[in-house]
């Protein structure tokens, strides 16, 4: 999509480097990106960390976290550390997939409908609207239920296709207040093709919004993952931090007081998409002048 | 205004039929045979799987064509008739919910309408405070971005076991019979009190969120700054931000109902209480898939409901009815 933009060069590179002066001294957008790269880290190079299988009964039961076990194990002596890498790892993808698509898609029919106008619009307009009413945990549980096998890929693609409306009405709104503007307008009358408005003209121009709706696309694909994991229909195969916090409850690890089962996932799930909301809010700052605090 | 009425109900409507459609057809076109699913999970001998398999064949219709059994799911719907739960055998479905409903009730709106009016005053009073902004919303951001099963699991751990203050399951306390008395009601109070308080929370950090980033882009309105020339003083410029800026999380709380109800779900599953999450843990433990339905059907019911009431309270807080073109999310 980038590579359609062609403003002179030598503007651009002005341009990005503002952007990136005021990104580097944001200091929300500093924090939530450095958190967010210390979990992706400890999730790509956490397996070397650690030699146990996830679900094989590899210690003592319910010991708390020991030099041998980083984060104790579990009511059956399952390594709690090893379930926490891998559920990271789901989580990372569940967030990367599902909020990438839920992203797209919104991306799509925005555009479209915003761009096009009319009956398409109205169209668009009406089945976003339908979707979006309907809450879509509801929607996941009830398809979640009846697949016998599921895997964590399956539910990112899932949850990606029920979380797109809002983002749809949002750059529907925006599109919209961009068609009329004068090079659009002066694109159109030198016979460009809509696609190639919509992508070269109208998208560069909300660029930094696109990138903000994935970011909150991303923290909500986990959260509904998370909470779909903890309901009891997540992954059959492999772990998730919300199967951690589901067997955590499941198995009294409430009334054996064995905390270093159930804080982990929380704390990670929470510290990620925190991290992403708070640098939403340092990208806007850093995007919009107006909101720049000195 | 009948314009704006019209086309919401549409949409209502529209969406209603939808759902029912859906809850129709994921049980008939999924991979695999719902009913052997069904009975495979249950292991029973075996003349007494060939009598469940014709029940539930015939229960679900699977023997008519395709057309008559969309038809008679609808006629059924419109007796009430959401058919039997397995899991509670004689019990219809409907009968089951109806039991559960109140519980819901009696949980999400308190903490919804309590996190909204308190959350809003929050926001707007925290918007370009510079020690407010910089020490409670990053709480409020934490809070938000907090699963909500996690944090009822947290405070069930700490005020329930470590303190040992508030029972942690259940809607009210075994030892008693349902009643109208006193040590009843107290005891559905203090069972009621930590699912309320988790749902709250993290709900209180969002509207507070949502409310100080719409007052500082209402400060920075043309408007404001033109107030501000005049020299009006800062508590009047103040109010007509807040004015302004409550419209947008009107609509915010009808795109964010879907998500509290998925919260509220997953926090009666921890705390066992006794509403419509816990029935659906129970449906899918049990393989319960009528139960699982028909709970399907009531929370778009109860969320069309809703979206409803936020319509009618936006045109009688906002005369000019506009259909909400700015994407307000947050």
């Amino acid at each position: 999509m980038t590579t359609a933009t062609a403003p002179p060069p030598a503007v651009a590179i002005k341009k990005r480097n503002e952007f990136l002066y005021f990104a580097l001294r944001n200091n929300k957008l500093r924090v939530g990106l450095i958190v967010v790269l210390l979990f992706l880290f400890l999730a790509l190079i956490g397996p070397l960390l650690t030699d146990y299988p996830p679900n094989d009964y590899v210690g003592p039961p319910g010991a708390p976290p020991s030099s041998e076990f980083w984060f104790g194990t579990t009511t059956f002596g399952q390594d709690v550390f090893t379930q926490f890498i891998l559920g990271l790892r789901a989580t990372f993808l569940v967030g990367v997939v599902g909020g990438g698509l839920g992203t797209l898609i919104g991306v799509l029919v925005g555009f479209v409908a915003g761009y096009r106008g009319g009956i398409v619009d109205e169209l668009l307009n009406m089945l976003t609207n339908i979707v979006l009413v309907i809450p879509s945990l509801a929607v996941l549980l009830i398809i979640a239920a009846y697949l016998e096998v599921r895997g964590v890929l399956a539910e990112s693609v899932f949850i990606g296709f029920t979380s797109w409306p809002w983002a749809a009405r949002a750059i529907r709104a925006q599109t919209f207040s961009l068609r009329s503007r004068d090079f659009v307008d002066l694109a159109r009358i030198s016979g460009m093709g809509s696609m190639k408005i919509i992508f070269g003209e109208i998208a560069p121009n909300m660029m930094s919004y696109l990138f903000m709706t994935f970011i909150l696309q991303f923290g909500g694909a986990i959260l509904t993952a998370a909470t779909l994991d903890f309901i009891g229909l997540g992954p059959t195969q492999g772990t998730s931090l919300g199967l951690m916090m589901n067997n955590a409850l499941l198995w009294s690890a409430l009334h054996l007081g064995m905390w270093w089962w159930f804080v982990p996932p929380g704390v990670a799930i929470t510290a990620i998409v925190g991290a992403m909301y708070i640098m939403n809010v340092g990208l806007d700052e850093v995007f919009n002048p107006k909101l720049r605090e000195m | 205004m009948r314009r704006y009425f019209g086309r919401k109900l549409f949409i209502y409507l529209l969406t209603f039929f939808l759902a029912v459609t859906i809850d129709w057809l994921i049980p008939r076109f999924m991979p695999g045979d719902p009913v052997q699913t069904m009975l495979s999970r249950a292991s029973m001998r075996a003349e007494s799987v060939e009598a469940m398999t014709g029940f539930y064949t015939r229960a679900f219709g699977l023997d008519l064509p395709v057309w008559q059994q969309y038809l008679s799911f609808w006629r059924a719907l419109f007796h009430g008739d959401l058919g039997v739960s397995i899991f509670l055998f004689p019990t219809p479905v409907t009968e089951v919910i109806m039991n559960a409903v109140p519980y819901d009730i009696f949980l999400l709106l308190p903490a919804i309408l309590l996190s909204w009016y308190t959350g809003n005053k929050f926001g707007a009073y925290a918007a370009r405070s510079q020690y407010l902004d910089n020490t409670l919303l990053p709480v409020g951001y934490i809070l938000t971005a907090t699963p909500y099963m996690w944090l009822g699991i947290l405070l069930a751990w700490a005020l329930g076991i470590v303190a040992g203050i508030f029972p942690i399951s259940g809607g009210y306390s075994y030892a008693l019979e349902p009643s109208w008395s006193w040590p009843f009601i107290a005891s559905l109070l203090r069972h009621w009190f930590l699912p309320f308080l988790s749902l709250f929370m993290v709900m209180f950090g969002g509207w507070a969120i949502g409310m100080r980033n719409m007052i500082i882009y209402e400060l920075e309105a043309d408007y404001s700054h033109y107030l501000e020339a005049l020299g009006a003083p800062r508590s009047l410029v103040r109010r007509y931000a807040f004015r302004n800026a409550i419209l947008p999380q009107i609509t915010g709380l009808a795109l964010q109902l879907g998500v509290i109800v998925a919260g509220a779900l997953a926090t009666e599953i921890v705390f066992s209480y006794p509403g419509i999450g816990y029935l659906i843990l129970q449906a899918i433990q049990n393989q319960d898939f009528f139960l699982l339905q028909g709970c399907f059907l009531f929370i778009i019911i109860g969320v069309l409901l809703a979206n409803f009431i936020i319509d009618i309270v936006y045109i009688l807080v906002d005369p000019r009815t506009r259909s909400g073109m700015q994407g307000a999310t947050a």
